[in-house]
């Protein structure tokens, strides 16, 4: 216990409610034209995935989070979601 | 004494020469400083010019921010030196916290590059001294995220504090309240997305720009230790 394993983690990044997203407005605009409807609520962001030395769930969290916020998103006009991901099946 | 001017260069800077040469002819002592510098103590002002700071990965100024230069860039504005901020150097600055807000993508995805119709609102800032309030400039900006944006409250702080330093007189790129360039509660670090030395020669369709390098550089002048 407490040696620092590896793990994933995935931080998504998008703008904050009330800030104008005008890529996620276009492609949500051009989506009828290819004959997709019902889609509605189009966001788009940044997806980031990298390796974290922690020494369970919850530490590889708070340092991906320091690692989100200090760095991937800008809280002025960003917020993020991180994720640890499950672990994969050894080789 | 001409006033020496340092010229921040990062990696994908590239409005640098054109800054320099801009406020030599001036009568600057204007010069460039790498982005690993980290003594910048006898400059009288700096300035971080437009261009793709490491490439503007990530968002523009999101690793400029880390670059060696920026902590003697901070120490610099907190001891009152003047700081000037223009285009990419303005992202940089609100990246680093010297100024607030932020610049997001044009409104309506557009890449903007055109000779704007810019509005001094203030003459007490390093940018704008003695410069009247309402005079208003000619001059480029050429930008894909330049959309000022801040929260309500900061907006509101700008209003009563008087640092909103420029506004376009018609906004090409959705910022909120117009504005183009901001301060910081000091009045010594100035952000604009206008290039103003893109507006200092006859040849390039306005010498508007002069006008904020002008002040600058007498800014400069009396931030120089006395000789």
């Amino acid at each position: 216990m407490g040696d620092p394993r590896r793990f994933s983690v995935q931080v998504e990044v998008l703008l904050r409610e009330g800030i104008a997203d005008p890529q996620g407005a276009t492609i949500e605009r051009a989506l009828p034209a290819l004959g997709l409807d019902g889609v509605t609520a189009v966001r788009a962001g940044k997806s980031f995935r990298f390796d974290v030395a922690a020494t369970d769930d919850a530490d590889a969290l708070a340092r991906a989070t320091v690692v989100a916020d200090r760095l991937l998103a800008n809280p002025v006009i960003e917020e993020s979601v991180v994720t640890v991901l499950p672990a994969r099946t050894p080789a | 004494m001409a006033p020496r001017i340092g010229v921040v260069l990062f990696p994908g800077t590239n409005c640098e020469h054109d800054a320099v040469l801009a406020l030599t002819r001036m009568g600057a002592d204007a010069e460039l400083v790498w982005h690993g510098a980290t003594t910048l103590g006898h400059y009288d002002a700096l300035i971080l010019p437009g261009g793709f700071a490491h490439g503007d990965y990530l968002r523009p100024g999101a690793i400029a921010r880390f670059s060696p230069v920026m902590g003697a860039v901070a120490d610099y504005a907190a001891s009152g030196g003047p700081v000037v901020g223009i285009c990419n150097g303005f992202q940089v600055l609100t990246e680093a916290g010297l100024l607030p807000g932020a610049l997001q993508k044009n409104r309506g995805l557009r890449f903007v590059c055109a000779t704007v119709a810019v509005r001094v609102e203030r003459d007490d800032t390093v940018l704008t001294g003695g410069v009247p309030v309402g005079t208003e400039l000619a001059i480029p900006i050429n930008h894909f995220e330049g959309n000022y944006t801040c929260d309500a409250t900061t907006l509101a702080q700008l209003r009563d504090e008087g640092r909103i330093v420029l506004r376009y007189v018609d906004n090409p790129n959705g910022s909120v309240d117009d504005i183009a360039g901001v301060c910081n509660a000091g009045r010594n670090v100035v952000g604009l997305m206008p290039h103003p030395e893109r507006a200092s020669d006859p040849l390039l369709g306005s010498q508007d720009g002069t006008v904020l390098l002008g002040a600058l550089l007498r800014s400069a002048g009396a931030a120089a230790p006395a000789a």
